[in-house]
């Protein structure tokens, strides 16, 4: 951190309306005896209000029926909207599929594709700082923005996508038109936007490795494939799974770029867990069984969290 | 891990060249394409050389109240990131001063749950208030990425300051407010620059509370471009750049705090 506090004119300017140094009111007296309290108290006062409401309005609704549009009060139903959403509702169970598929899919893909260019990337060359400018465009970059160039991209009949697969001789698809290949051409969507982040977490991982173990590994004839299996994977584990536990919990609750390119179409082939409850809350306004079906959102994020924390600590 | 020089070959710029260009190509692509007429953007295949034409900005300006959904999405940004900043930074002082690990975990946890748990309520109680489609309803639902993002990440700039800077201003008389404000906050300027711009980029981008919070009269960026797309007839020249307009402050931004994007992106959890 650079002393960036020789700044006279601000610390002059600030005093003229700051507590002077000594307590002499009844307050600043309360601000010296409770300083936590005092200083957290706005922030964790605005966070309950903000968030702590919704939890619990979402968990009273689950156990109710209601819709937003009707007159009639909630009517309590006890766990029927989860009786129903597991027994009876095939578009959830549709919807949890797709959730996991495509998180599987896209988690993968980031890591292994990150991790590559990381290794790739390991070396000294000049314009290091461009590169890395240019590396963090896509995650940044406005996700409608990114959801509208690819739609075009993908268009079936004009995009430049199957102009490009052409030239390979593959194609054309159909691409997010198409039921099939939607879960990945969304997942490819989301592997060009979080890519780099993977890469630049891994880089920032290998800057960091002790040089001893693979000194001692050269002395002992150790092959390069040897060496990055056997040192700098196991080296780079807690990093990657970090990685890995933040996309998965975001690729399960990826909306921007499903809801604009496809709204979980064609037909629900693309409805994730997360559209389909949108669909239902705010679409339907059946807000009794949206609840219910983002207690389970949740819990599935919990999970996922719990599993990728538990590895991480165990043996991989 | 340390290679030879031997790395800084042509081929190592080769490589670069070839792990670049599929990363920037979509955003060259809307660049491009908003800079064709329609003719070209429906040509198969498509047309990498043309001259290039300004119209399509002219039209989303003056077929649209583009000033109005600009401005609408500033206020909104600006409004979030600023409450933010002021409810979180001496939040997050606290406990990064006074080592309360257990607030900070809290918060982690509310980031983890999915942002529609907290529109379908908000929403509700919005309607009931007749809020919806106002600045307020707006700048609250955006806090709730904008405040937890503030307070972890500049947890992490707080416990960077040296602790007996802190003592020291106590022992000459500074009251723990002064101390804060004369001491701390100066020595993290650079992180609450980088702290403010990621939260105006997460506001500025923001889709779905946006969606259902905004009307008529607030209607933010990406809101109105999605409606474009929904309205329009293929417009593509139209659309991407409606979309280069939306994106290129946000890339602009992002180029000043680079060092503290991934931090940021991952809540202070992993510096890039």
């Amino acid at each position: 951190m650079p002393p960036a506090m020789a700044d006279e004119s601000r610390t002059g300017q600030m005093s003229a309306w700051v507590t002077p140094g000594r307590p002499t009111s009844a307050w600043s007296l309360f601000v010296e005896t409770h300083p936590v309290l005092v200083f957290t108290l706005p922030a964790a006062a605005v966070v309950f209000v903000l968030m702590v409401f919704p939890v619990f309005y979402t968990v009273y609704m689950s156990l109710h029926s209601w819709f937003a549009s009707s007159l009639t009060a909630p009517e309590f139903i006890g766990l029927q909207n989860f009786k129903r959403a597991f027994t009876q509702d095939e578009r959830f169970r549709n919807a949890i599929w797709l959730t996991l598929y495509f998180t599987a899919l896209a988690t993968a893909l980031q890591v292994v594709l990150g991790v590559s260019l990381a290794l790739l990337l390991n070396r000294p060359f000049r314009g290091k700082g461009f590169f890395r400018s240019i590396f963090l465009l896509p995650m940044v970059a406005t996700p409608v923005a990114i959801a509208l160039v690819w739609m075009m991209m993908y268009n079936p009949t004009l995009g430049v996508m199957n102009y490009l697969v052409g030239l390979v001789g593959l194609g054309p698809y159909k691409w997010v038109s198409d039921v099939r290949f939607v879960i990945p051409a969304l997942a490819a969507v989301d592997t060009w936007e979080w890519t780099p982040l993977i890469t630049l977490i891994t880089l920032a991982g290998l800057a960091t490795l002790p040089l001893e173990p693979y000194e001692s590994a050269l002395i002992d004839g150790a092959t390069p494939a040897q060496m990055f299996w056997r040192i700098t994977l196991p080296l780079l584990r807690p990093t990657i799974m970090v990685a890995l536990l933040f996309r998965s919990i975001d690729c399960l609750k990826t909306f921007d770029i499903i809801y604009v390119m496809t709204a979980g179409g064609p037909g629900f082939a693309s409805e994730t867990l997360n559209i389909y409850t949108f669909q239902v809350g705010l679409f339907y306004f059946h807000i009794g069984y949206a609840s219910s079906l983002l207690v389970i959102l949740f819990a599935l994020v919990l999970g996922v969290s719990l599993i990728l924390i538990k590895v991480r600590r165990g043996a991989w | 891990m340390k290679r030879s020089r031997s790395g800084e070959s042509p081929w190592t710029y080769i490589l670069l060249a070839g792990i670049l260009i599929p990363f920037l190509f979509p955003l060259a692509w809307m660049f491009l394409s908003s800079l064709k007429t329609q003719v070209q953007n429906t040509a198969f295949p498509p047309v990498w050389v043309f001259p290039p034409t300004l119209n399509n900005y002219r039209e989303v300006f003056v077929k649209n109240p583009f000033f109005t959904f600009t401005w609408n999405s500033l206020v909104v940004a600006a409004g979030s990131t600023g409450l933010a900043l002021v409810l979180g930074l001496p939040g997050s002082y606290a406990i990064a001063r006074f080592k309360r690990t257990g607030i900070a975990l809290a918060i982690l946890t509310a980031r983890m749950a999915p942002g529609i748990g907290y529109l379908i309520p908000w929403f509700i109680l919005f309607t009931k208030m007749k809020m919806i489609d106002t600045y307020t309803a707006l700048i609250l639902t955006h806090l709730i990425v904008a405040l937890p993002l503030v307070l972890w990440v500049m947890i992490g700039f707080f416990e960077d300051v040296p602790g007996e800077l802190i003592e020291a201003a106590r022992i000459d008389g500074c009251s723990n407010f002064s101390a804060f404000l004369r001491v701390a906050l100066p020595l993290v300027k650079p992180g609450i620059v980088a702290t403010a711009i990621l939260s105006f980029i997460f506001s500025w981008n923001n889709f779905l509370f946006s969606l259902i919070i905004a009307g008529f009269k607030t209607r933010t960026l990406p809101i109105a471009v999605y409606n474009f797309l929904s309205y329009e007839e293929i417009n593509w020249g139209g659309l991407t750049a409606a979309a280069t307009i939306i994106t290129l402050p946000v890339l602009v931004l992002s180029l000043f705090i680079q060092k503290h994007i991934v931090r940021g992106l991952t809540f202070g959890a992993l510096k890039g």
